[in-house]
């Protein structure tokens, strides 16, 4: 019996019992008026290696390092607008190179020092200078020139090249602000919660690794985002992050009150926290969907009629509706639907084995042995490398290769660790990568496929694409970038660079006593607006 | 005596040196590195530049040729320092050391439910005269050992924790917290314990001291509790050294359903990140206790039995 087969046996089992004893419990709509006080206990997945959220990408990183810092600005879920929250207003120069932020009145970090405008020089010059240690810092920063204090409440930042990803990544918990004292530690220490001074509404207090992670209101919070649900301090005393990888033990907890709230809740376990008193919270993740991203100078994937009939030849609605769970969206393009100025490109990702067909004939691909076809004694196979990051990467690509081989394509699978991936990534040597990359910005496309970045899909110099990624790094109005970001979009899709499939979704589950857990606009937690009743 | 410990001490030493070098060659020979690992972390979608990846890599200190990286690493190491973990930033010996209590106190209590249970199934196996009952104790050993461990603590917390609410499903918190684990682990350990043992307690039961005993009108108790469990217990305490691999391969999966911390999970995280210095810290402790186990065990062996004494000195 496999190990998966017996978690979904005892998921089974607890499903039986919740569904025999729930006695329809009251959902969170009718808890009353929020109650300040109280712990969250929150189940969480892995172990943050490191709580700095300038320093480490990881969801578990983030969802911690999100609740202890502040940004210059924050980013309207709902619509991808940048608002204010340390910055109350700013100013973008004509070429997107230099924007300047006038910061609010009244903020101090949790060592009572004040966030000024040298303070947020001093963060920013921190970050630049970690490094590829910075696992999303140093992307938003890579050609960061400088900050400059203009007066105590006004700082200037300046880039190199045009930037306009760079008002979103202002808001992001990777470039929020910490205090001048923290740089007196380690970046190593930091990551540990040793120096980790904030602004933030909640402040570190302990980080047992592989046990637990303790965050404390901050006293006297004042200077909330213009989007939080209130004002003033946060309701919650506590969050007590609880480590529990076990995704049957996440899930049991949660049912029999152990925990308030659990994320990355299994396809599996999902029915059993729907209608019986419990709550799902879902959003998709913005950024680029799971893909399959091409080499288009190896083997097969040189042609790009190939490549086409791999986008045609996937039956997205099949990977949503039998892989996972209606929570999770069929890829409509290449970004998800929650980042801004994302296009419903539906049409071109249509099922259409007919047309795939039709392409691979009129490619010179004949029927071959096995059901393969063949050209000139070549088979029609590419490999694809993918690590376990998403617990159903393996089912989702087994099921991809069942679809391809329909129209006669063999796709093979290859599992290798997020060490080897990267590996692999670096040296160019793949035909497919199996990935996802979360954020709020057009310009993720930018760095991923434009020649000038990290190229995945190597791409010659005179490709359809670069033009349209340059246009939209270069300006922040958005009737110029939507366009342009639709253009890059299109033709990542038509010519077959990469095949989107599903978007992450972040499942959250918690019980009638917790309220309020949200999402920021990067789908990572957002607790300020949390609470607890009758704890 | 003196000169049969030092030869132990010595030999001691070799191990852990092979233990910390095969680990290093092992995990330079494996694809991807600790750099790559801790810069593609998951969300952060693997979107690293080579020049950030060479940077890093300077940093710590893993652009050096490979021999003079070993020969540093080695000679940190005999101080006690294997350097700084790359994923977490902690100290590695720190974070082993620190891992260690919670995963004795489990291993520990685990060892002695694994006594009791294996140690009392043998006894009452071989003491009872109803020979059906004893056969039918018997067949627990084998059926433990074939138990998956990691569903039979899944089942212990659906049970205990989820329905009965006895004690909680999480965290190291209290003797509380200690109770499923500890029996979860208990299971494996006590099946290989108990085997060994009812073995040798029914060849030392066909031995004529323990058959004129009998013949004699001692009971059966008495010929067990008086005679044969020291004459068994030798080879049961010779398999110390696999009951304690048995017990740190166990806490990997009890500590990752239990959710608990400890060198296990300490373990399979290093592993998976490719990070050295954690990896060694926790091959070279692991190497030490082996050795320092087995070598108790042949310090106390001799005491129950007079007859390995006498080759030692004749020995040595």
């Amino acid at each position: 019996m496999s190990r998966t087969a017996v978690t979904s046996l005892i998921a089974l089992t607890a499903l039986v019992v919740t569904a025999c004893s729930s006695a329809g419990g009251s959902t969170g709509a009718d808890a009353g008026p929020p109650k300040p006080g109280g712990t969250l206990r929150l189940g969480i997945s892995s172990s943050p290696d490191c709580v700095d959220p300038q320093q480490v990408g990881t969801n578990a990183s983030l969802n911690v390092g999100r609740q202890l810092v502040d940004s210059l600005t924050d980013q309207d879920p709902a619509t991808g607008e940048i608002k204010p929250w340390l910055a109350e207003q700013w100013e973008i120069n004509a070429d997107s190179t230099a924007f300047t932020f006038r910061l609010r009145d009244g903020a101090t970090f949790s060592d009572g020092s004040p966030v000024d405008a040298v303070a947020v020089k001093t963060s920013f010059d921190a970050i630049k200078a970690l490094g590829p240690k910075s696992q999303l810092g140093s992307g938003y920063l890579a050609v960061y020139k400088g900050t400059t204090v203009v007066d105590p409440k006004t700082v200037k930042i300046e880039f190199s090249v045009p930037s306009a990803q760079f008002l979103q990544a202002s808001s992001t918990m990777s470039l929020g602000v910490l205090a001048p004292a923290a740089y007196r530690k380690t970046a190593d220490q930091r990551c540990q919660g040793d120096g980790l001074i904030g602004s933030g509404p909640f402040a570190f207090e302990s980080l047992k690794q592989n046990q637990e992670i303790v965050l404390a209101k901050r006293k006297g919070y004042d200077w909330g985002s213009s989007l939080f649900g209130h004002q003033g301090e946060a309701y919650l005393d506590k969050i007590a992050y609880k480590i529990v990888p076990e995704p049957g033990v996440r899930t049991g907890s949660l049912a029999s009150a152990q925990l308030d709230a659990i994320t990355d809740v299994q396809p599996v376990d999902e029915p059993q926290f729907t209608g019986n008193g419990f709550t799902e919270p879902i959003r998709p993740n913005p950024g680029v969907v799971f893909n399959l991203h091409a080499n288009v100078t190896k083997g097969v994937l040189t042609d790009e009629k190939v490549r086409q009939a791999v986008v045609k030849g996937i039956n997205r609605p099949e990977v949503t509706n039998t892989v996972l769970t209606p929570n999770y969206k069929p890829a409509t393009s290449i970004l998800g639907s929650a980042t801004p100025f994302h296009t419903d490109l539906s049409p071109l990702l249509a099922y259409d084995p007919a047309g795939a067909t039709a392409l691979l004939e009129s490619a010179g691909w004949l029927p071959g042995p096995e059901g393969i076809r063949t050209k000139n004694g070549q088979r029609l196979t590419a490999k694809v490398v993918f690590s376990l990051v998403f617990n159903q990467n393996k089912s989702v690509l087994e099921l991809v290769q069942q679809q391809l081989r329909k129209i006669g394509f063999d796709l093979r699978i290859e599992q290798r660790t997020t060490a080897e991936s990267v590996q692999i990534t670096q040296s160019g040597n793949y035909e497919y990568l199996w990935y996802n990359t979360t954020r709020a910005d057009p310009d993720i496309l930018r760095n991923l496929f434009s020649t000038k970045a990290n190229n995945r899909s190597k791409l010659p110099a005179d490709n359809p694409l670069d033009a349209p990624l340059d246009a939209q790094s270069s300006t922040v109005d958005p009737a110029k970038r939507k366009p342009a970001a639709e253009e890059a979009q299109r033709a990542i899709i038509e010519h077959g660079y990469s095949a989107p499939v599903f978007e992450l979704t972040q499942v959250l589950a918690h019980g009638p006593n917790a309220h309020g857990i949200g999402f920021e606009a990067s789908s990572r937690l957002q607790l300020f607006d949390a609470w607890v009743s009758g704890s | 005596m003196r000169r049969y410990l030092l030869g132990r001490v010595l030999q001691a030493a070799f191990v852990l040196w092979a233990a910390f070098t095969v680990s290093f060659v092992i995990l330079y020979l494996l694809p991807g590195d600790a750099v790559g690992a801790k810069l593609g972390g998951g969300e952060a979608g693997l979107s690293v530049t080579p020049e950030q990846l060479a940077a890093a890599k300077a940093e710590y200190g893993l652009d050096d040729p490979l021999p003079l990286q070993y020969g540093k690493r080695l000679v940190a190491a005999v101080q006690g320092d294997f350097g700084r973990s790359i994923a977490t930033g902690d100290d590695a010996t720190n974070m082993v050391v620190s891992a260690l209590p919670p995963t004795l106190a489990v291993t520990g209590f685990a060892l002695v439910l694994a006594i009791l249970f294996g140690g009392g199934i043998a006894i009452a196996g071989t003491v009872t005269r109803y020979r059906r009952l004893g056969d039918l104790l018997l067949a627990l050993p084998p059926l433990g050992i074939s138990l998956p461990p990691f569903w039979v603590g899944l089942l212990l917390i659906q049970f205990f924790s989820f329905q009965l609410k006895l004690v909680p499903a999480l965290g190291s918190n209290g003797f509380e917290s200690l109770i499923l684990p500890a029996i979860t682990l208990a299971v494996p350990t006590g099946a290989i314990i108990g085997q060994v043992l009812a073995k040798s307690l029914r060849t030392q039961l066909a031995e004529p001291y323990a058959e004129i005993a009998l013949a004699k009108g001692a009971s059966r108790s008495r010929v067990h509790f008086g005679h044969l469990l020291r004459n068994a217990a030798v080879p049961s305490l010779t398999i110390a050294g696999v009951v304690t691999g048995n017990l740190i391969a166990g806490s990997v999966i009890t500590e990752t359903v239990f959710s608990r911390d400890g060198l296990g999970r300490v373990t399979s995280s290093a592993v998976t990140a490719q990070d050295i210095p954690v990896v060694q810290a926790v091959i070279v402790l692991a190497a030490l206790v082996f050795v320092v186990i087995n070598l108790l065990v042949d310090l106390v062996c001799p005491l129950l039995d007079p007859r390995i004494r006498h080759r030692e000195t004749a020995d040595a």
